[in-house]
């Protein structure tokens, strides 16, 4: 068990920068999770980590000690790949005492230490088989077992759900997080997948263009998004996010969109801003309410507008209608049939509006 | 019955049956019938002199014949291994490489691009024991002596050797790389990580991985050198005192210089069980490897 600690960590490959100087704490035992759209950087961040990938610039520590010149073989670390990355050739059995094969362990150590990683996965029905008779599922575990065997410092996990259908990845996601549980190790996890993200980790690290956008706690990133980057990576469905100008009439401050909608600045965010910022203001699809089937909120903006399309969930309803010309999205937990084409007032609850500035992206 | 006989997917197929029969069936069937019979080229009545087995009972009696034959199984095992060591160490090679890597192989395969017959000749000439380029060579460096290269009894199968390596190694390097690049890159990074050195990988993940083309450029092989005979021919043609008789320079000898095509033939079915034997080896063992990697 051991730190990980990236210093400014840079990834060129020629001209192009993958990864631009990253700094990272991640003590003992922590869950973080990469996430970012693809080509962000993050699983380039991660095989820097194993010692696949060289560096350019800054340096990774594990433990106390700088790894970068460092074969993966001398790192102490397990990972696990998007494509399992099993050896054919090799039963279970033989995958998951590989490393220890290698490691010259002797044979009772190696048969304990696999016998332990085949109860902990549930693998026992399958030590003969090799990978190619068993399932996408039974692989996965299998990568895990091979990962746990070791008992490395630290974990890391590239994509590893991306190739399970859905019902199995949700399944292997509360198994990931169990099996952190009781084996209090590092792990680092890589994801494209902002729900995986959510309900993983401890602390998410959001990535963009090989840069971080912002580092927290999932409720952190959902309720205090630090861009409109991460604000609409961050939630499902997405926020929604609407262009506007400040604009200055009889002294209070408007928002107004180009298509000449205006809205009444919440009083906590007025003094930040200036007649003719260009903004972004955005809301959650939850902080629209329609006041058909809801309770109008304290604090709140209202519009009649067409539904454009309803789509219900069972738990939920997702609506989708129009503030001006951008459709939005707005989510109500009754469920109640809502026809396309109805006229529904909706109303905005300002206190849970989130403003950007229209440059830059920063929240404000 | 006969409507059938004759009907659309039989009219279809016909050609390529009459083509197979004209090329393959009927020769294969009238050689096999030659076997048997006295037939000697220079007096093709003897065609209709059925003899029976007395031509495989000579055979069975003929050691020069089982000497060559023996030859043969020697000549494909020393050259099947340095080719297949030879080949693979290129194509790793090779497959290191980022930059010019196409000009590299393209440049491996000049030696395929020559007839075996000027190989021969060329070999020929190099080893020739006096205006050769290798005594020459030898003797600048103060070897004084001419070596018999294609004269001495044990050289001139050597000789025959390196030359044969040196025209089809890079048939090896060819299909090892295509293997190599075949590979799939993730399971050698996961035996990078899991604490393996780079031998280790190549021992443990990149060579079973590459088993299959190995065994499959052995059989194409096996094939090919078995059947060895125009570079023998220019280079010794069989001598020094048939020291480098092969099977096939000791069928074509008889069968076309003494005209004992009979005989010939016969030879001919026997060494073709050896070619089968090794086909069939390597088949077994390329499906084995196969299986092994959980292909089908």
């Amino acid at each position: 068990m051991a730190e990980v600690k990236l210093k400014n960590i840079t990834k060129k490959y020629g001209d192009v920068t993958a990864v631009q100087n990253m700094s990272l704490d991640i003590p003992h035992n922590e869950f973080l999770v990469l996430v970012g759209p693809s080509g962000c950087g993050k699983s380039t961040t991660l095989r820097m980590i194993a010692g696949l990938e060289e560096i350019s610039g800054g340096e990774i520590y594990i433990g106390d000690q700088v790894v970068n010149e460092k074969d993966p073989k001398d790192r102490n670390i397990s990972m696990v790949f998007q494509n399992y990355a099993l050896y054919p050739h090799m039963t279970v059995e033989e995958n998951l005492g590989f490393s220890l094969k290698i490691a010259k362990e002797d044979k009772e150590e190696i048969e304990t230490r696999v016998k332990e990683a085949v109860q902990i996965l549930g693998l026992e029905e399958l030590r003969k088989r090799k990978p190619s008779q068993l399932s996408g599922g039974q692989r996965q575990r299998v990568a895990m077992g091979r990962a746990i065997v070791r008992r490395p410092d630290a974990f890391l996990f590239d994509e590893p759900l991306s190739n399970l259908d859905a019902k199995l990845r949700t399944q292997m996601r509360t198994e990931i997080k169990k099996l952190h549980q009781k084996l209090k190790t590092t792990v680092i996890y890589v994801t494209h997948d902002q729900v995986e993200a959510m309900t993983l980790a401890d602390r998410i690290v959001i990535m963009k263009d090989g840069v971080i956008e912002q580092i927290g706690t999932p409720l952190e990133l959902f309720e205090k998004p630090a861009t409109k980057f991460v604000a609409t990576f961050i939630g499902s469905p997405s926020m929604n996010m609407i262009e506007a100008k400040i604009t200055n009439i009889s002294g209070e401050l408007y928002m107004e969109t180009n298509d000449g909608i205006s809205v009444l600045i919440p009083k906590h965010k007025k003094n930040s801003l200036a007649e003719g910022q260009k903004i972004f203001f955005g809301f959650r699809a939850e902080d629209i309410v329609p006041l058909k089937f809801g309770q109008k909120p304290k604090n709140s903006w209202s519009m009649t507008s067409k539904v454009n399309l309803a789509e219900p969930l069972g738990t939920e309803t997702l609506i989708f209608t129009n503030l001006g010309n951008t459709e939005v999205v707005s989510r109500m937990f009754t469920p109640e049939l809502v026809n396309s084409n109805d006229d529904l007032e909706f109303a905005l609850n300002l206190d849970r509006t989130y403003l950007f500035d229209g440059d830059t992206g920063l929240a404000i | 019955m006969s409507r059938k006989f004759f009907s659309g997917p039989f009219i279809l197929i016909l050609p390529s049956i009459l083509a197979i029969g004209f090329v393959i069936i009927i020769p294969l069937i009238f050689s096999f019938y030659t076997s048997f019979t006295s037939y000697k080229l220079t007096r093709p009545d003897s065609l209709f002199n059925f003899v029976g087995l007395r031509n495989y009972e000579r055979l069975i009696d003929n050691t020069k014949f089982w000497y060559a034959f023996g030859r043969t199984i020697l000549f494909l095992a020393v050259v099947l291994n340095l080719e297949l060591l030879f080949g693979l160490g290129i194509a790793l090679l090779i497959n290191k490489i980022t930059w010019g890597q196409r000009t590299l192989r393209t440049i491996m395969m000049f030696p395929m691009m020559f007839s075996p017959i000027l190989v021969g000749f060329q070999w020929k000439y190099i080893f020739n024991d006096n205006i050769g380029l290798l005594n020459n060579f030898l003797y600048l460096f103060g070897y004084e002596s001419a070596i018999p290269w294609l004269i001495d009894k044990y050289l001139a199968m050597g000789s025959i050797m390196v030359a044969e390596i040196w025209a089809n190694t890079s048939i090896f390097a060819i299909l090892l790389l295509a293997g190599l690049l075949g590979i799939p890159r993730d399971p050698i990074e996961a035996a990078r990580v899991d604490g393996c050195n780079s031998w280790q990988v190549f021992k443990n993940i990149t060579l079973p991985f590459l088993m299959p083309f190995i065994f499959i450029a052995l059989t194409i092989r096996s094939l090919d050198v078995g059947r060895a005979y125009d570079i023998v021919h220019i280079m010794t043609g069989g001598g020094p005192a048939m020291r480098t008789e092969l099977i096939w320079t000791m069928i074509a000898r008889i069968g076309y210089k003494d005209a004992n095509m009979g005989f010939a033939n016969a030879m001919s079915y026997v060494s073709i069980i050896l070619s089968i034997a090794f086909t069939y080896y390597f088949f077994t063992k390329l499906v084995a490897a196969r299986r092994d990697l959980g292909q089908q």
